[in-house]
């Protein structure tokens, strides 16, 4: 009697979230990131009224980890599908979730189209800088002399070109309501990730138009890294690159408090 | 409803439209665009969905997203753009769900022309993408007959959760006949047991066409041919001329099947005895009927406008039982009847060995003609 306080739960996993575990490698920040939708969509409670638009990549089984209706997108194609579906069930969240070769390489008419549309969809975009579910080769975001399996003596820019910076160039767009680009490398980032996630399906619920997320991550097994060395590279080496900056957010989310 | 001139394209549009058609997504390109200029003013002011896609590519995957709703949506476009269509086509037809597909064909291969051909055959009969799937073909010869067959491509589709095509091309798209639009009928919420809508009061679902395990992936395989068989044995359709008595038999779909019909009736006039197949249903194919036929003609002509992409079916059907002879035009050029009606009176005076390579001799025969 008095001895044992209640337990007050502080933390716990999501209902979003399904009860089991993930296939992604040791260190890799695609857990961090689901979870941070996972808890978004609990806290807006969205279960019910949320369809995911999976990509392909790494997170291709998303809808194994995120409990809601989920589709299956083509390579890139996923901001055209996530379209076709929130045209028709307009009053439905409708998100995608694309990796770096997905969205910024394959796919990028379709995330440039539906951003000018003001499409009412929100993209999580996860930049780790390669291709990582075929192994690890050069993508768009690859850094200037970072080895891939692609680029085995380093991103030579001279032949392959400069690193596309996606976020700042779809908030050039007017139909776009919310864009950030954020970092999951520490725990401060990965609040401040969570928060603009938040703040992205706000953006679609009120209506202010297309919201993405561009969230720096690890791919410690095809960057040859352990997954602390990989959060430090992230730090080190794309920041200075990817700035975690707001370069698009509508005046009408001023009001909105999370 | 009275019969009105209608243009093939605005009837096809406006066919889907009272067929309760919810989103329509499309990219412009002739000899098509009459299609998607016809749902930007109508859809919009029916309450419906119209979005102009910035590609081929994204409007089939809008299709795609919007039909895993259980919307009834559809696209439509011409050869170059239907090949952009084809990863979509695949990705709808491996998710088995319903989605209506209209191609006006034009010349190729390549950028080709903007006139009429038949060159998509092989692309959507044999073709529509990677893997094993079949799609259900319709090919109208007429206004009247596109509207009729868009109706019901769309029952078809939802019946078989299938990737149905009306296959026409930019002749029977571009031309204006009198013809008979159905009734309007209102948008049908069907409530699919398998659309995603959100998961509220159900269990949640997932619509996709990847099956990592090989063994999965060969039981959808498995599905989808039985579903085809299934397909096969009930939805056949062609329509026959003259073939009561007939000794001789021209087979084409689509506007040659219709310009060889007046080169049917002509020859009939001199007293050949020659009948018309028109395959309504390109796929399924009538290979049963064509093989029937086999037994009571002595002589087949396939005419087509390309290089006898469907006279390879035919040539299977017929298993070299009787002569066939092939007469096609490419590259959007459009036959006269009286250029069939010389095959024909060739077929009937001047019969060929069962052996003989049909493509090879008409390849002969067009070079003399050039010379």
């Amino acid at each position: 009697m008095g001895l044992n306080p209640p337990v007050e739960t502080v933390y716990k996993r999501p209902e979003t979230f399904t009860q089991t575990t993930t296939h992604y490698c040791p260190g890799c920040t695609h857990g961090v990131a689901h979870r941070l939708v996972a808890e978004v969509m609990e806290e807006m409670n969205l279960q019910e009224k949320t369809i995911g638009v999976a990509s392909v990549g790494c997170s291709v089984f998303i809808y194994n980890y995120i409990d809601c209706d989920f589709v299956e997108a083509a390579h890139g194609r996923a901001p055209a599908m996530a379209t076709g579906i929130k045209r028709v069930l307009p009053d439905r969240i409708v998100f995608t979730y694309q990796g770096d070769g997905d969205l910024a390489s394959i796919g990028m008419a379709e995330i440039v189209h539906a951003a000018a549309r003001g499409e009412n969809i929100t993209a999580i975009f996860i930049n780790n800088a390669n291709y990582g579910m075929t192994g690890g080769q050069m993508a768009p975001t690859t850094l200037p002399g970072q080895k891939t399996t692609s680029s085995p003596t380093g991103r030579d820019v001279e032949q392959t070109g400069f690193p596309i910076r996606t976020a700042e160039m779809l908030a050039t767009l007017d139909g776009a309501g919310y864009i950030v680009r954020r970092s999951l490398h520490d725990p401060k980032n990965i609040r401040k990730a969570k928060k603009s996630i938040r703040l992205a399906f706000e953006t679609q619920q009120r209506g202010l138009g297309f919201s993405m997320v561009e969230l720096l991550s690890t791919c410690p097994t095809n960057w040859g890294l352990n997954p602390i060395e990989a959060l430090q590279w992230i730090e080190e080496r794309m920041l200075p690159v990817y700035p975690l900056e707001d370069f698009k957010v509508s005046p009408s989310l001023s009001q909105v408090r999370v | 409803m009275a019969k009105e001139l209608l243009k093939g394209n605005e009837a096809i549009a406006e066919a889907a439209i009272r067929s309760g058609l919810e989103a329509y997504f499309g990219y412009p390109i002739t000899p098509q665009t009459e299609i998607l200029e016809w749902f930007s003013r109508r859809m919009p002011e029916l309450g419906r969905t119209f979005l102009q896609a910035e590609s081929e590519l994204a409007a089939i995957n809008m299709v795609y997203g919007a039909a895993c709703t259980g919307a009834r949506v559809m696209t439509s476009s011409s050869s170059p753009g239907i090949s952009l269509m084809m990863e979509g086509i695949s990705y709808i037809a491996g998710t088995e769900i319903p989605v209506v597909l209209v191609d006006v064909m034009r010349g190729g291969p390549g950028l080709g022309n903007i006139a009429p051909a038949q060159g998509d055959y092989n692309q959507i009969v044999h073709g529509g993408g990677h893997g094993d799937f079949r799609p259900i073909v319709l090919a109208p010869a007429s206004v009247q007959e596109s509207i009729d067959l868009t109706i019901e491509a769309f029952e078809l589709a939802d019946k078989y959760r299938a990737v149905v095509v009306v296959l026409i091309d930019g002749c029977i798209g571009q031309m204006m006949e009198p013809a008979e639009l159905p009734p309007m009928q209102p948008i049908q919420k069907r409530n699919q047991e398998w659309a995603v809508t959100g998961a509220k009061d159900r269990e949640r679902r997932i619509l996709s066409s990847i099956y990592i395990d090989p063994e999965d992936e060969e039981v959808i395989n498995f599905r989808l041919l039985e579903r085809w068989n299934e397909i096969e044995a009930n939805e056949l359709r062609y329509k026959e001329y003259f073939m009561e008595d007939a000794e001789l038999v021209v087979i084409g779909f689509g506007t040659a099947g219709r310009v060889a019909l007046s080169a049917v009736r002509a020859a009939r006039s001199e007293g050949i005895p020659v009948g018309l197949l028109r395959p309504i249903t390109v796929s399924p194919f009538p290979y049963a009927r064509i093989k029937k036929l086999t037994e009571l003609a002595c002589g087949m002509l396939v005419v087509e406008m390309n290089s006898g992409q469907m006279l390879q079916d035919v040539l299977a059907a017929v298993g070299g039982k009787i002569p066939i002879e092939f007469y096609g035009r490419m590259g959007g050029v459009v036959p006269l009847p009286d250029e069939i009606l010389a095959e024909i009176r060739r077929l009937c005076y001047e019969p060929v060995a069962p052996s003989a390579d049909p493509r090879k001799s008409w390849m002969k025969r067009m070079d003399i003609a050039k010379n």
